[in-house]
């Protein structure tokens, strides 16, 4: 049994018109228990709004369907009410640019007080010392407690915000973008810590980034998202080495890399419009592999090999094992 | 898929003869701090933020440089100074020769024209009540260029089509919000090339933009590069970046360029402490390749405070006595491969 297990999420946003935004369309996945998961993807893609659902997190705006299985209980089944229990205390989040999540008129101290206070994990001075020990593990002297955020460093202020998602020991961390806008010094400093938590701590974390080089070197396992839904998922050699769907190839290929010497190269067009429905495979208008199939039927995420999928019309044909070159 | 390296030979242009399209020397600008009316009555010591202290490199025509370092280490001031956007304390810039570092602004207008930004942001960069037609127009009235509204009509399809957006009718008469990130990005493009320039300065050009297209907007400012002749100088933290698509890197620390040379050369035969560090901790793509990354403790030093001798001294990991008293300047290192392979490490 997962620890974690997402199926068939699907959200919707109301959008002014009246219209409504289809931005998660089907996803499902599952995290095993101090397991290290990527979810990868442009920005629009879903992943975001993915987890923001786990957290139960997203605006009156949105409508979510499907089931998220914390130790096989769905805590999206009762709504609000089913969530409350297990938000922060067992999944929680560091959101993308801590420099604006932390409040920036209240002391880092009583911000990581906080939630130990509001869901009965700790009070008083016993809370206080634990935010200090909290402070103290993610490489910060508990003696800054008591100062603001603005004398915290953005690389500091990512760190104080990762001490107020562990305040309530949670089994699940999620990350969004945690590094994103700091330097890459600093980013490889934050990088090492999460990566040192989860062995510590024994937390899972699932990373939501656009940047595949970082997943390639803090996660286990990845999930490529487009256009609302997983396209590709598996172990992260796997996908590098193999990828068994165009758009994960062509993802890598517009990367560039440090000692790399092949040209990279650009994905043509642009990601489909969500707010309408789809026909035949997302990918398609820049795919380069795309063919009559491909057209009309909209692919699945099928299992291609013991814990890899992807959802590409192209694995079906038995002549081609691979769609495409090693990068 | 063929294996093509993108960027030309090393260095081309730097060793050929001639006037550089910029040479910068001895670059120096602070920025003070004010102290305030409490301050000053107390006697508070003026302050000032050093943030480029004494920078030299030069940029040839058709070439390609990147600046790189992390934030606060002077980049982007070095970039708007150039420009004369800032102005320096001392040092020379010379634009083909002609020294521009003291001019008035009256004096830098025409030269403007020829010396061109663009900007991070293309969502922040471009009037979002502006067609398409109009950005790239504007730039053209302000300098009095393009004669006739039909001249400049021609003028604008042609920049677009420079810049990747073909055909033009389809773009002209779009606003920013009809267009995706890369395609604003190449109408900020564009509304530069408009005015024919020869220098580009580009800040961070594909930061804001999804990985999926920032391949093609470093191809298109490579392709003006080589094919049109601009020099451009790209500022950028992303060293990945800049060793694919420049010609030369500088890696700047603290207002001080501490390594420079070929693009190549720098990333695969690093000598300065400071360089292989950011090196080390770039994510390489292949999961198996976790090779061990030196992290350096702590951050970029306040820029308002140097510390003595070499400037990276306190972060060093293999620094020594000497190196907290002097302040070693660029010069060939002894494992340098190549000509123009420079750093300032006293070690090396």
């Amino acid at each position: 049994m997962s620890l974690l297990e997402v199926r068939d999420l699907h959200v919707w946003f109301d959008l002014p018109g009246g219209d409504e935004l289809h931005a998660v369309q089907g996803v499902s996945f599952s995290l095993e228990r101090g397991e290290r998961l990527g979810l990868v993807g442009e920005s629009g893609c879903g992943k975001t709004t993915t987890i923001l659902a786990l957290m139960g997190l997203l605006p009156p705006s949105a409508s979510v369907s499907g089931q998220v299985l914390l130790d096989d209980e769905d805590i999206l089944a009762g709504g609000e009410e089913s969530l409350r229990p297990h938000r922060w205390t067992d999944i929680a989040m560091v959101f993308q640019g801590a420099m604006n999540a932390l409040n920036p008129v209240r002391r880092v101290g009583s911000q990581i007080v906080e939630p130990m206070e509001l869901h009965d994990v700790a009070s008083g001075d016993a809370a206080r010392k634990h935010a200090g020990e909290l402070l103290e593990m993610v490489g910060i002297p508990a003696a800054r407690l008591d100062h603001f955020p603005h004398e915290f460093s953005g690389g500091m202020r990512q760190r104080a915000a990762m001490a107020m998602a562990l305040a309530c020991n949670p089994k699940v961390l999620l990350a969004d973008e945690p590094t994103t806008a700091l330097d890459v010094m600093v980013q490889a400093q934050l990088l090492e810590l999460l990566v040192g938590l989860t062995k510590d701590l024994g937390l899972s974390l699932i990373l939501v980034t656009h940047d595949l080089p970082v997943v390639a070197q803090v996660c286990d396992r990845a999930a490529v998202m487009y256009a609302g839904e997983i396209v590709e998922a598996g172990p992260m050699e796997s996908l590098f080495h193999e990828p068994r769907h165009p758009y994960t190839r062509l993802l890598f290929a517009a990367t560039p890399d440090l000692l790399g010497e092949e040209e990279v190269v650009s994905i043509p067009g642009s990601p489909p419009r969500l707010d309408r429905p789809l026909v035949g495979c997302p990918f398609r208008p820049r795919c380069d592999r795309a063919f009559e199939r491909c057209v009309a039927e909209r692919p699945i995420l099928k299992t291609i090999d013991a814990g890899h999928q992807a959802a590409c019309h192209l694995n079906d044909i038995p002549a081609r094992p691979t769609v495409g070159a090693t990068p | 898929m063929s294996a093509v390296v993108p960027a030309t030979a090393a260095g081309t242009g730097w060793a050929a003869g001639g006037t550089p399209l910029l040479e910068v020397t001895d670059l120096v600008t602070r920025y003070p701090i004010h102290r305030g009316i409490v301050g000053a009555l107390r006697r508070h010591p003026k302050l000032t933020v050093h943030a480029v202290e004494g920078v030299s490199f030069s940029v040839a025509k058709g070439e390609m440089l990147a600046l790189v370092g992390e934030s606060g280490c002077g980049k982007t001031t070095t970039a708007q100074t150039v420009l004369r956007l800032v102005d320096p304390v001392s040092g020379s810039i010379r634009f083909q020769g002609q020294d521009i570092s003291a001019l008035q602004p009256r004096a830098l207008r025409p030269l403007r024209r020829r010396m061109q930004m663009i900007y991070q942001d293309p969502y922040e960069s471009l009037d979002p009540r502006f067609r398409v037609r109009q950005t790239i127009e504007e730039p053209m009235l302000i300098h009095g260029v393009g004669g006739s509204k039909q001249d400049r009509r021609s003028l604008i399809a042609s920049a677009l089509a420079r810049a990747g957006l073909t055909p033009p009718e389809l773009y002209v008469d779009r606003y920013p919000h009809e267009l995706s990130g890369g395609q604003r990005q190449r109408v900020a493009i564009a509304a530069s090339l408009v005015l024919d320039p020869e220098l580009l300065v580009a800040d961070e050009p594909v930061s804001m933009l999804d990985v999926s297209v920032r391949a093609g907007v470093l191809s298109l400012l490579d392709e003006l590069r080589s094919q049109g002749g601009l020099g451009i100088l790209m500022i950028t933290h992303d060293l990945s970046t800049a060793a694919h698509f420049a010609d030369r890197i500088a890696v700047m620390y603290l207002g001080r360029i501490v390594e420079q040379g070929p693009a190549k050369e720098v990333v695969r035969n690093p000598q300065h402490p400071y360089t292989r560090a950011l090196l080390s901790v770039v994510p390489k793509r292949d999961p198996r390749d976790r090779s061990r990354s030196q992290i350096l403790k702590g951050e970029t030093p306040n820029p308002v405070h140097v510390p003595s001798g070499c400037r990276f001294h306190p972060r060093c990991p293999v620094a020594e006595r000497r190196c907290t008293v002097d302040d070693p300047s660029l010069h060939r290192p002894r494992e340098a491969r190549v000509d123009g392979h420079e750093a300032a490490c006293l070690l090396v």
